[in-house]
């Protein structure tokens, strides 16, 4: 329980942001990640893309430290989180839909706690920032119970953005959003992930947005990955049309497609 | 490394969550103060019932008042983990670099604010109202204390390890706890009122050796030093014992997947 030291647990200068290797899990009987081993490299936004159940949440869970796989690693930065967990998280944050923030703070408490929690420097500034990148600054002293889920997934990505993660993990950032916030929140996206050293794990069943917004896809069903490339060369290889038409391939004839990983 | 920063945020939160609502302040004095004016009249209309020189209110109100600060600890620790339970903020607060022992530290912090309120609401009416006089106890009073906040802090860790591990339902186990020890701690009579059997459980309660030391002075001989000594000795071992229990508890969430999906109770 006391925290380990890890001042000799230097990152190394690893070209990827996230190596995830054969990561495994299982509920009992019901194996849930099998076998799963993927990067995200440094500017690259990968989707994780997949049915409902097939394990993206289960991967995305054991990534962020919350779920301890059976078997397999996690490197972050070259920082394996099972070693070094706090050192690793300080380099990561995420937002998902299925973990709103505290409904009785507000925004503004809500990002300085969490912005204290990841030893942002210049705190004040950052919140300050981060209000005026995603539309907040309204809502600034607004419960976020008291906003509409919209507005609750934007205060969501300002705290996923607020420690400028290395690691950045989406999961269906955009579903509460219009067609005009989901936009500027791809565009955000994008501009985060080219600016610096970063990477982004983004996962959605909106298959337009995954193909405007994603560098490289990973198919996963029943817990396996099936397919992995990018999406235009994923299309052309399995004479698709367009992405979803080859995700409701992948969702309903899973077998068929297992071993095409590039 | 432990960041004072991550354990100051846990506390913040929970001062936010004060700041904004009277319901969480006035629980935070409104049953202790009730408890100190009862016992307050109790013990006055005892005194007129008793013999002459045997006073009932640093023996009576005294050891409800420390029962009281026990109590409060204890709830402050548990109050502020369970403002995570209520919001769904496991996932939020566990996929951060926070340490565990750091989160526990902002529990205790958030206690100990919480508890002065009500410590110091109950001095202010004992003194003011029923002329209850800590001189009477001296500098041992400062050991009663300690005693009992380490105790406190023990029970607030394991009581949330326990709703950490059976789910939010399981919150009804917790709070009975204090009743369910008070008859062993000995608040309002000698431990040798009770059977030998409860004894042999009240030599393990470190508020037992506190509220023997309590009669002890307002007999008017001295406070057990070593009794007091082995009082605080073992709060601090269930304290390390809690925190060992707590941090066990989150590893099963870990692994068993419930601190990601805590609202199922149980995944195992």
């Amino acid at each position: 329980m006391t925290p380990p030291d890890e001042s000799q647990s230097a990152p190394d200068a690893s070209p990827q942001v996230l190596v995830a290797t054969e990561l495994c899990k299982s509920y009992g009987e019901v194996v849930a990640v099998d076998h799963v081993s993927f990067s995200v490299g440094r500017g690259e936004i990968v989707g994780l893309l997949g049915p409902n159940g097939a394990g993206k949440t289960t991967t995305i869970n054991m990534i962020l430290g919350v779920l301890e796989p059976d078997s397999g690693s996690v490197q972050i930065e070259g920082v394996d989180l099972a070693a070094h967990r706090s050192r690793a998280l300080e380099r990561t944050n995420f937002a998902a839909v299925y973990a709103p923030l505290p409904g009785n703070l507000t925004v503004f408490q809500n990002l300085r706690i969490f912005g204290l929690i990841y030893g942002v420097e210049n705190l004040a500034g950052r919140i300050a920032a981060s209000l005026e990148q995603f539309d907040l600054v309204r809502f600034r002293d607004v419960r976020c119970g008291a906003l509409s889920s919209g507005e609750q997934t934007r205060v969501s990505l300002a705290k996923a953005m607020l420690n400028s993660p290395r690691l950045l993990l989406l999961d269906e950032p955009t579903a509460s959003l219009d067609p005009a916030a989901a936009r500027d929140v791809r565009a955000s996206v994008r501009e985060f992930a080219t600016r610096g050293e970063r990477g982004v794990l983004w996962t959605s069943h909106n298959m337009y947005e995954t193909e405007a917004v994603c560098d490289r896809v990973l198919f996963l069903s029943r817990g396996k990955i099936l397919l992995e490339g990018q999406p235009k060369t994923l299309l052309r290889q399995h004479g698709m049309a367009t992405l979803e038409d080859l995700f409701i391939a992948v969702a309903r004839e899973p077998l068929t497609l297992e071993g095409h990983r590039q | 490394m432990m960041r004072w920063r991550r354990t100051a945020a846990i506390a913040l939160r929970y001062f936010y969550l004060l700041r904004g609502s009277p319901a969480r302040i006035v629980p935070l004095f409104a049953w202790v103060g009730i408890d100190i004016v009862l016992w307050g009249f109790i013990s006055r209309y005892l005194n007129t019932m008793a013999n002459r020189g045997f006073n009932f209110v640093p023996a009576l109100l005294g050891a409800v008042l420390l029962w009281d600060f026990l109590i409060r600890i204890m709830q402050g620790v548990t109050m502020a983990f369970f403002e995570d339970v209520w919001s769904r903020n496991f996932l939020n607060i566990f996929a951060t670099p926070l340490y565990i022992v750091e989160y526990l530290g902002g529990l205790v912090l958030s206690s100990i604010a919480t508890s002065t309120v009500g410590l110091l609401v109950m001095l202010l009416l004992a003194t003011t109202f029923f002329g209850l006089s800590f001189a009477a106890y001296g500098l041992v009073l400062v050991q009663f204390l300690f005693a009992l906040f380490l105790f406190g802090i023990a029970l607030g860790v394991f009581a949330s390890a326990v709703v950490l591990r059976l789910g939010p339902a399981a919150e009804w186990f917790i709070w009975p706890i204090p009743a369910l020890l008070s008859p062993f701690a000995g608040v309002f009579y000698p431990l040798s009122t009770l059977p030998e059997w409860m004894q042999g459980i009240s030599r393990l309660l470190p508020p037992a050796y506190v509220f023997e030391g309590v009669r002890s002075i307002v007999s008017g001989r001295a406070a057990s030093g070593a009794a007091l000594t082995w009082g605080a000795t073992l709060a601090a071992l269930y304290l390390v014992l809690a925190c060992w229990f707590f941090a066990r508890t989150y590893r099963h969430a870990v692994r068993t997947g419930l601190i990601a999906r805590y609202s199922a109770e149980s995944l195992s």
